[in-house]
């Protein structure tokens, strides 16, 4: 497998510390480029921090991280290029709520890429296209249910060509019903080979999806391990009870 | 026999739409509790003892006079204010030349008719806003093309009233949005310097700042430097102007989620184009009552400027009914200037009205 000479993610030796508190705890985490990584956990246990260290939404204080060889610093250089590489879908959309639908995924590629509008316009219609909600491009975000500003998030994302999407708990704050709908979205990027990071509780999308499933609780990255024996035969006693306690 | 033999059934429902609100009648409410039957009472006592106003401002009025001395005998001297009309609208403006002040005031009417809907908000409109204020600018002094030129002394009346709210609102905004972003920096010079302009401006009253730049700073600028009376009461009513919209805007800034920010960042928007083109916006949005507020406040700030001697429209009122060839027709003016002020104002807050509810029809939660 020559693909995997290059990770696509590499973080070693991570530690935050939110003031005093030591929120992640020396994290090691390869992902190679076209892999699909689950991480579920507790409430609390670091999750959104960890994926949110990667495109330095928060910034950590100790360890190494870089994103397709690009180390991650204070290099402002740097942060651009892997901000170009990673896209990121947060668990409350954060669409831009005085915009259109069309203009939510078009805006970003003129100030951030400098696109002319009618290309932008081009490139958010064929994604709109892709999660299936072309027909809203023109409605405000805050006309449409949960489920289709989550997809609408997602498009936005995927307008700025990433190599790599970042999901944090993407259907946590979406009605039942709307669930299927965005991971739906997600099944289909991954069968394209998109490199992914996907925070959440969703076991049938992890078992169905996941090439490894990173357990996480207090800050420590407890087991890592293929999605069979991740939940049919967890090695820890801690991702037992996780595990226990969300499948009830 | 198919399923569709079920559907008569269905079709004697009657369509339902929602319940009319029955007709209150009018007796109940007028007098349908105790809050309703005491306005009612007074807001009557009230109209009763309007009817003298009411009688000295229309019924008893005069509205054209050979005699103006005895033109305010009965009721009010409407007369005077068709006599003045010019006088108040365009001051000490030398006649011959009052067309340059009347374009100037349709350039800015018709500004304001172009930027009313949001849809053309740009940087088109405000390349176009520079230009047509640099027009008016030179409309108003002249000394080119042909035209005479007049000191800003000669200035007056409505024309510079007008110039003076726009301007001082105009020049004011990207100021305030400075000092609100300075304000909430995480950079303490930037936070210390805009906390401190803002709360000094603020804690001192119009009027001093008035006379600090008109009386003060003439005196504390070296010598051979002289800034036109206008230009340094404009100053003084933009920083002004400034400090208080700071606060509105930042009050705004604190309702844009986190979230936004980090959506741009992690789009790779650069800071200060995700500033303007996403946070801005929506704390703009959020704060449209109170901006609107400030902006009728300064409008009727403008009027300050008498104190300092800058002929406004309310100075040229104040002038004109000192000729002694009319009877001392103070109140003619007064409510005249007022009703002048009242429809701008008005309009400006029927406007806001409207750009709020255009607002709120993007969501219906
Ligand atoms: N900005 C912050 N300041 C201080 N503590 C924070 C901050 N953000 C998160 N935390 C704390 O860090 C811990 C991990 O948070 P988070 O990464 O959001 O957990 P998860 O996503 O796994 O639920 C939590 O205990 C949370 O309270
Ligand atoms: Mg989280």
């Amino acid at each position: 497998m020559t693909v995997n000479n290059l990770n696509a993610i590499e973080v070693a030796a991570l530690d935050k510390w939110y003031g005093s508190f030591h929120v992640l705890k020396s994290i090691d985490l390869n992902v190679a480029t076209g892999e699909r990584i689950v991480v579920c956990g507790p409430s609390g246990s670091g999750k959104s921090t960890l994926i949110r260290c990667i495109n330095r939404l928060e910034e950590h204080q100790r360890g190494n991280i870089s994103v397709n060889g690009i180390p991650l610093g204070d290099s402002v250089k740097n942060l651009d290029a892997i901000r170009r590489e990673v896209g990121m879908v947060f668990q409350h959309f954060n669409l831009f709520p005085h915009l259109t639908v069309k203009e939510n995924c078009a805006l970003p590629q003129i100030l951030a890429r400098g696109k002319r509008r009618r290309d932008a316009e081009e490139m958010a219609m064929h994604f709109l296209g892709k999660v299936r909600i072309p027909e809203q491009a023109d409605k405000y975000p805050g006309q449409l249910s949960g489920g289709q500003q989550q997809r609408v998030a997602i498009a936005r994302a995927l307008c700025m060509t990433p190599k790599i999407m970042l999901f944090d708990e993407p259907t946590s704050a979406l009605d039942p019903e709307m669930v299927k709908e965005v991971l739906d979205t997600m099944v289909t990027l991954a069968e394209e080979g998109m490199t992914m990071i996907v925070v959440t509780h969703e076991m049938g999308f992890a078992r169905r999806v996941a090439d490894r499933v990173v357990f996480m609780e207090a800050g420590q990255v407890i087991e890592i391990n293929e999605p069979a024996a991740f939940f049919d035969a967890p090695e820890q006693e801690s991702t037992r009870r996780f595990l226990a306690n969300i499948m009830h | 026999m198919t399923v569709f033999d079920v559907a008569p059934t269905v079709a004697h429902i009657e369509p339902s739409a929602p319940p009319k609100p029955p007709h209150k009648p009018l007796l109940q409410l007028f007098f349908g509790d105790l809050i309703a039957s005491v306005l009612t009472v007074s807001t009557g006592f009230l109209l009763i003892l309007m009817i003298p106003a009411l009688n000295w401002a229309v019924l008893d009025a005069v509205w054209a006079t050979d005699d103006p001395s005895t033109c305010r005998d009965g009721g009010a001297c409407w007369a005077f204010i068709a006599a003045k009309f010019r006088f108040i609208i365009f001051g000490v403006y030398p006649p011959d030349e009052q067309w340059r002040p009347l374009l100037v005031m349709g350039l800015i009417l018709a500004m304001i008719l172009a930027s009313l809907s949001p849809r053309l908000w740009g940087q088109r409109l405000i390349a176009a806003w520079i230009a047509c204020v640099a027009a008016m600018l030179t409309l108003m002094w002249g000394g080119v093309l042909g035209m005479a030129p007049v000191p800003t002394s000669s200035w007056g009346g409505l024309p510079v009233t007008l110039l003076l709210a726009l301007l001082s609102l105009g020049l004011g905004f990207p100021f305030a949005v400075f000092l609100a972003l300075g304000r909430r920096s995480s950079l303490p010079i930037p936070r210390m310097l805009s906390l401190m302009t803002i709360e000094l401006v603020r804690g001192l009253p119009l009027v001093g700042l008035l006379f600090v730049a008109s009386i003060l700073l003439p005196l504390l600028l070296p010598a051979g430097w002289s800034i036109d009376k206008l230009g340094r009461t404009l100053a003084a009513l933009t920083v002004f102007a400034a400090a208080y919209l700071a606060e509105v805007i930042r009050g705004g800034l604190q309702g844009v989620p986190a979230g936004q920010i980090e959506a741009a960042k992690a789009l790779g928007i650069p800071g200060w184009k995700a500033v303007w083109h996403i946070v801005l916006p929506q704390a703009l949005q959020k704060v449209i009552p109170p901006l609107t507020n400030t902006a009728i406040v300064m409008v009727k700030n403008t009027s300050l400027v008498l104190i300092v001697g800058v002929f406004d429209m309310l100075s040229a009122a104040r002038v004109a009914a000192t000729d002694p060839v009319w009877s001392a027709p103070y109140v003619e003016s007064y409510v005249f200037v007022a009703l002048i002020y009242f429809l701008i104002c008005f309009g400006i807050s029927n406007y806001s009205r409207w750009l709020e509810i255009r607002v709120q029809s993007r969501s219906y939660r």
